[in-house]
């Protein structure tokens, strides 16, 4: 059977690897995939919880559960706008990678 | 009667406001309501005083009430001292309003200028009848603000403007000590109520020195409404305003408000012989001075002014030296009249002069105002201390209590008498003798009949108005019993002395032929003021300069605006413009800030 | 059984997980990407969370992941090009991924209670959909009604967003 830790690792390294992904891909499609990866490892802990610390009733909690739906949901959410907003910087800049989008640098 | 001090209070208050909006329609009808009311107030008045004291309770309300320890009521006092002077205050303004008809009816302004004076008739009553201290301290601020207002009359004129400004501020610092005494005799007895007030002295009998402190501090009210010493400079220059306003406030009723408050806290001051002492020494020294002064001035109105603030001085030094208030108050009674007549005659000689004030511009207009010439030697023998006319019964007796109880000053007082009767003479030998000295002079004409009658009626209680059945009927008067014999003889010989000198000196003088500069210019204690106020400005402003450009600006401005900058300028060297380095640092902030609270 | 099943699914979603981040098409990123989503959506079930593995292979292998294609074919993206790479910033990247992992491997192991298997359930036969329908509808009303007008907001957004004359 595995154990709490482990999810909690395996969402951890999950974290890990879309961190690595925001911080060293240039393209920054691949870097909305990355915070994608970020989101669903917090899921992962969260399900992980609710299933290893039961409520009184013997199930698991559910609100950990209505919590994650309520994350899905402002990703999903997130996901529209931030593409809408790619394609806009696309059209205006005819580039994706964000080495080339520095205007506000000093 | 509990309710008629109300109408008579509260009348002229309605006449000003219906004259605000009203007015500006219709000469007639401002003139008339103004007029109406104060006649109205004064009717009652003598009604008022005729009535035997009723043991009705006085009608009175809370404006505020904190419990026990302080309650400001609204209430009436109706009592021996507050009828004399409502006779006094609704008499003389009612013949001062009527004759403003006259005065003013070629005036600008006239709508303001009567709702000026019924509201100064409205706040002088609110002095009078007040029951306590902070009613009585409202009106006081009430007067100082309508004396503004008519004082400011002439607005368009800067020097009026500035008059204006000046009664008003100097009126301030004499209201902070009284304002101050107010609070002293309240944190001691607990009460603002007059009545209890000179029952509370009795606990002050461990302290002295703080009751006479108090009464110093409420003094100081009075050095600044009756412009006493040193706070007298803005009495002369309040002769800006129209001439029956210098009459009515500025000599005959608002100036009086000072002593009248002395009056009326009279069983307090008895408690506190030192305060007693400063009062005299302020009063006997102004008196001297503003007679001094009187001597050299050239505008009529301005004689007069000082007259009055040397008479103002007489009744402060009877406040302090005589066993009752009737003393003063029987001198403020007949000064009022007199000095009322005086002004009043002056504004008519104005009038007839085409707005000329230089006395030496006049003359000779025996002939062309001879009603006018009357009626002001009437007041001139008045002022001056001739036998059997009214200042005569009244000053002398003032002078007569203060040698017994301040030699120095009594004395001093004697000297002013003679000196009064110099200068009231001078003026009038000068304005109605010798030659013509301007072309004014020679086409100037008598009055219409409307200022003329107010000065007939004042020319009578100005003779009369101080006579032993006239005495007896408003005042109780006792007599000093150890003065020397000779202090009568001597005052008929200055009063002869000083007349007599100046019939020689100014008979057919074309100019002054006395000239002291000192006298002149005041004792230059105006030219004093005006330096240190320079002074204290200058030095003020430079020292506020100072800390503006070295420690505003560059202390509490500069040095952090600079600093700024340059934190900015370190930290812009963050901005790489790269959203993965922001990214970066972000992260490990955070991871960081994980480390920090978990394993620290 | 179980145990294996966990790792076998573990392993589908970390790898595809990394394929997201070293593959240099951008469509196979993509196409890795859903298989890390599907991996998770295993890994949830194994958790006994039903609705939300299916709302997971629903929501993000379907909708989210055809969004994120479509994007790609609309700005017709290519592999990147080589470019240098620079040494700091993958320093700098692995050095906070590497402390991450440092931390969080250290907070798991200094919690015993962490080392605890999958309690048995009251019943096995989990009626999840409806639970959490109950969770959401009873004590979560409000926040529910809260989210769809963020969802309503995100439309209009998107729309004003395309519009081609956005100045």
């Amino acid at each position: 059977m595995a154990t709490l830790a482990n999810y909690l690792i395996v969402s951890g390294l999950l974290f890990s690897v879309g961190l690595a992904g925001v911080l060293l891909r240039r393209n920054i499609l691949i870097i909305f995939m990355g915070l994608e990866l970020m989101l669903n490892a917090a899921n992962l802990s969260l399900v992980a919880f609710s299933r290893f610390n039961l409520g009184q009733d013997g199930f698991p909690d559910y609100n950990a559960q209505v919590f994650v739906f309520f994350v899905i949901t402002v990703a999903a959410a997130e996901v529209a706008v931030g593409l809408a907003i790619i394609v806009a910087l696309y059209r205006a800049r005819q580039t994706t990678h964000v080495e080339d989008l520095d205007t506000l640098k000093f | 009667m509990t309710s008629a001090p109300w109408i008579i209070l509260f009348t002229p208050l309605a006449a000003a406001v219906a004259i605000l909006f009203l007015g500006r329609f219709s000469k007639p009808l401002s003139a008339g309501l103004a007029i109406g009311s104060a006649v109205f107030g004064c009717a009652l008045s003598w009604w008022v005083f005729f009535q035997p004291d009723s043991a009705d309770p006085a009608i009175r309300f809370y404006w505020m009430d904190f419990g026990e320890q302080l309650q400001i009521p609204i209430g009436m006092t109706v009592d021996h001292l507050s009828r004399v002077m409502l006779v006094v205050v609704t008499t003389i303004a009612s013949l001062v309003f009527i004759y403003s008809v006259g005065y003013m009816r070629t005036e600008e302004g006239y709508w303001r200028y009567f709702a000026g004076l019924s509201l100064f008739l409205f706040s002088m009553l609110g002095i009078v009848l007040a029951d306590n201290f902070v009613m009585m301290f409202i009106f006081w601020e009430l007067v100082g603000l309508s004396s503004y207002i008519l004082i400011g009359h002439y607005f368009k004129k800067d020097s009026a403007a500035d008059a204006a400004k000046q009664a008003f501020i100097v009126n301030r610092i004499g209201d902070f000590g009284f304002l101050l005494g107010i609070l002293f005799l309240w944190a001691a007895t607990g009460t603002l109520m007059f009545g209890e007030l000179t029952r509370g002295v009795a606990g002050f009998a461990d302290y002295p020195i703080y009751l006479t402190v108090a009464c110093v501090l409420l003094f100081c009210g009075t050095v600044g409404k009756s412009a006493q010493m040193p706070l007298h400079v803005w009495l002369p220059n309040s002769m800006e305003g129209p001439t029956p306003v210098s009459s009515l406030l500025h000599a005959a009723t608002m100036v009086a408000a000072g002593v009248y408050m002395l009056a009326r806290i009279f069983p307090i001051l008895a408690a506190a012989p030192h305060a007693l002492d400063v009062i005299a020494w302020v009063g006997g020294i102004t008196c001297f001075a503003a007679a001094l002064m009187a001597t050299q001035q050239d505008d009529i109105k301005r004689i007069l002014a000082y007259s009055t603030i040397s008479q103002l001085g007489y009744m402060v030094l009877g406040i302090a030296s005589a066993p009752t208030a009737d003393v003063p108050m029987f001198h403020l009674f007949t000064h009022a009249f007199f000095k009322c007549l005086l002004f009043l005659c002056a504004g008519s000689v104005i009038v007839g002069m085409h707005h000329e004030q230089n006395i030496w511009k006049m003359g000779a207009l025996k002939n062309k105002m001879p009603l006018t010439m009357l009626a002001m030697f009437v007041g001139s023998l008045a002022l001056a201390g001739c036998p059997f006319f009214s200042g005569y019964y009244s000053k002398d007796l003032i002078i007569a209590w203060a040698v017994e109880s301040h030699p120095v000053l009594g004395w001093l007082s004697v000297a002013t008498a003679g000196l009064t009767a110099f200068y009231a003479f001078r003026l009038f030998f000068v304005v109605f003798l010798g030659k013509p000295r301007g072309d004014h002079a020679r086409c100037a004409s008598e009055s219409p009949l409307v200022m003329l009658v107010p000065l007939a009626c004042l020319a009578v209680p100005a003779f009369i108005g101080g006579w032993p059945v006239i005495e007896k009927l408003f005042f109780h008067i006792e007599e000093p019993q150890h003065i020397p014999h000779a202090l009568h003889p001597i005052l008929w010989a200055l009063f002869a002395v000083g007349g007599g000198s100046a019939f020689f000196l100014y008979r057919g003088a074309a100019k002054d032929p006395i000239s002291i500069p000192l006298f002149a210019n005041r004792l230059y204690i105006d030219a004093g003021y005006a330096w240190g106020v320079r002074v204290i400005q200058d030095g003020g402003a430079a020292v506020l300069s100072w800390a503006d450009r070295w420690v505003v600006d560059l202390l509490v401005v500069q040095v952090p605006s600079k600093l700024a900058w340059v934190c900015g300028f370190v930290l812009r060297f963050l901005q790489l413009g790269n959203i993965q380095a922001y990214a970066f640092f972000f992260g490990a902030g955070a991871i960081g800030l994980l480390y920090l609270l978990i394993f620290k | 059984m179980s145990l294996a099943l966990f790792w076998i699914f573990a392993a589908i979603t970390l790898a595809s997980a990394v394929g997201v981040v070293f593959f240099r098409s951008p469509v196979s990123a993509a196409m890795s990407l859903v298989m890390a989503f599907v991996g998770l959506a295993a890994l949830f079930v194994t958790l006994d969370a039903f609705f939300i593995g299916v709302v997971q292979v629903l929501v993000y292998a379907g909708a989210v992941m055809v969004l994120f294609l479509f994007i790609i074919m609309l700005l017709d993206l290519r592999a990147d090009e080589r470019r240098p790479v620079k040494l700091a910033a993958w320093a700098g990247g692995g050095a906070v991924v590497g402390g991450f992992m440092a931390v969080l491997v250290q907070v798991v192991g200094s919690l015993p209670a962490l080392q605890q298997t999958k309690p048995a359930l009251a019943n096995p036969a989990v009626n999840d959909v409806a639970m959490v329908g109950f969770a959401l509808f009873r004590n979560f009303n409000l926040p529910f009604q809260v989210i769809g007008v963020l969802l309503l907001v995100a439309t209009i957004g998107v729309v004003v967003l395309s519009r081609r004359e956005l100045k």
